[in-house]
């Protein structure tokens, strides 16, 4: 049964994303991967698409994975999933439990789950870096070069901006960014190859 | 108040970009400054228990808002309204993405819009990695997981990051709460 499966998967991922958006992209990845449900690519595809859209980014998830899967139901299926928790914490706080964020044991928790989650979110964006530049395995690794120009190019540009004009660059606007550039870096090796 | 509520965050939901943060300033904006539902202490709070909990940090804000403004139902309408935007865009890109994805020049953009991603990955992680308590166990804790996390991927090993996130929990329990109750909590 699909539509339960999905609504599990991300009623637990809803249940564990902690540390914003971000903390959420290690956990939809592993439970994407490991169903099968959309390839490790395809999944960063997807991220991308999800920044530049309007909305939290762990419903965009969701909503999209659940479609693919199960169609229209399916998105609603997954969407519900990864809510609910959020929801039926935040009402038992405002309802009951005024004081759990206050809560010893709870503080200790959350205080002992923060270091997890920066290293759950920098060993991903580590990997996903390696696998960009063309890891492929640990026999296989074939530097994409077009990869490689785009990441510096686009680390040359945001150390430009941030630093010599002290402006903020948002998510939005660094995706935008960047599929420019692939756009453009691909057309010339492209052409530079023929 | 209810429709109002439904709509204000479908509002929220469809113009904020980027998610989590950015979506702190528009509520901030339209429920403290335009609309008066709370006062600026009361949505400090409200971040706080946003913040410490888990979950995106827009569904955790629109319930919490909802639930002051009008109880259960209301907590139910603004939930859906910051919700409804996104189920529908991400509905309707998903009929499309494959597609979309056979023409040159988009599969082209995406090579570039990986690459983004895992920027944007890396940033988040860096910034929090600043913001991290500078004490021995929270960076022990940090280099175990990350370094097992690289590990576990290269080597093809499936294991939850769940069981990370528990284990780090259950360790900041009895640190933090169990054996040094008292100093620690100031901190």
């Amino acid at each position: 049964m699909i539509y339960l499966l999905l609504f599990l998967e991300f009623f637990k991922i809803g249940l564990f994303c902690f540390g914003g958006a971000f903390g959420m992209i290690p956990l939809i990845e592993e439970t994407v991967v490991k169903h099968g449900w959309l390839t490790e690519s395809e999944i960063f595809n997807l991220i991308g698409v999800c920044e530049s859209t309007p909305g939290p980014i762990a419903v965009n998830t969701a909503t999209y994975v659940g479609s693919v899967m199960g169609g229209p139901l399916g998105s609603i299926a997954a969407t519900l999933g990864v809510v609910l928790p959020s929801f039926l914490i935040i009402l038992l706080i405002a309802a009951v439990l005024k004081n759990l964020t206050d809560n010893k044991y709870f503080k200790g928790f959350m205080r002992g789950v923060k270091p997890v989650v920066v290293a759950l979110i920098l060993s991903t964006g580590g990997l996903l870096l390696l696998k960009t530049i063309g890891y492929a395995g640990l026999q296989a690794f074939t530097v994409d070069w077009v990869s490689v120009v785009i990441l510096v190019l686009l680390v040359g540009i945001y150390v430009g901006i941030t630093r010599l004009w002290k402006k903020k660059l948002s998510a939005v606007k660094i995706i935008l960014l960047s599929a420019g550039l692939g756009v453009a870096v691909s057309m010339v090796a492209e052409s530079v190859s023929i | 108040m209810l429709t109002e509520l439904f709509f204000t965050f479908a509002k929220i939901g469809l113009f904020t970009f980027g998610g989590g943060y950015a979506m702190i300033a528009q509520i901030k904006e339209t429920v403290v400054e335009q609309k008066r539902w709370l006062d600026e202490e009361e949505l400090m709070q409200i971040i706080t228990v946003a913040e410490s909990t888990p979950g995106p940090i827009a569904i955790n804000m629109a319930t919490y808002v909802g639930y002051k403004k009008k109880g259960l139902a209301g907590s139910a309408m603004a939930t859906l309204g910051v919700v409804l935007p996104s189920l529908v865009i991400l509905y309707v890109i998903s009929l499309f993405l494959d597609a979309f994805l056979q023409n040159r020049y988009v599969a082209y953009a995406f090579t570039g819009i990986k690459c983004g991603v895992a920027f944007l990955i890396l940033r988040a992680g860096i910034d929090l990695l600043k913001k991290l308590e500078k004490r021995v166990v929270p960076r022990i804790t940090f280099g175990i997981v990350f370094v097992l996390m690289i590990v576990f991927d290269l080597l093809s090993i499936s294991f939850s990051s769940i069981w990370f996130i528990l284990m780090g929990g259950v360790l900041g329990i009895v640190l933090y709460a169990v054996f040094s109750p008292k100093k620690e909590v100031e901190s």
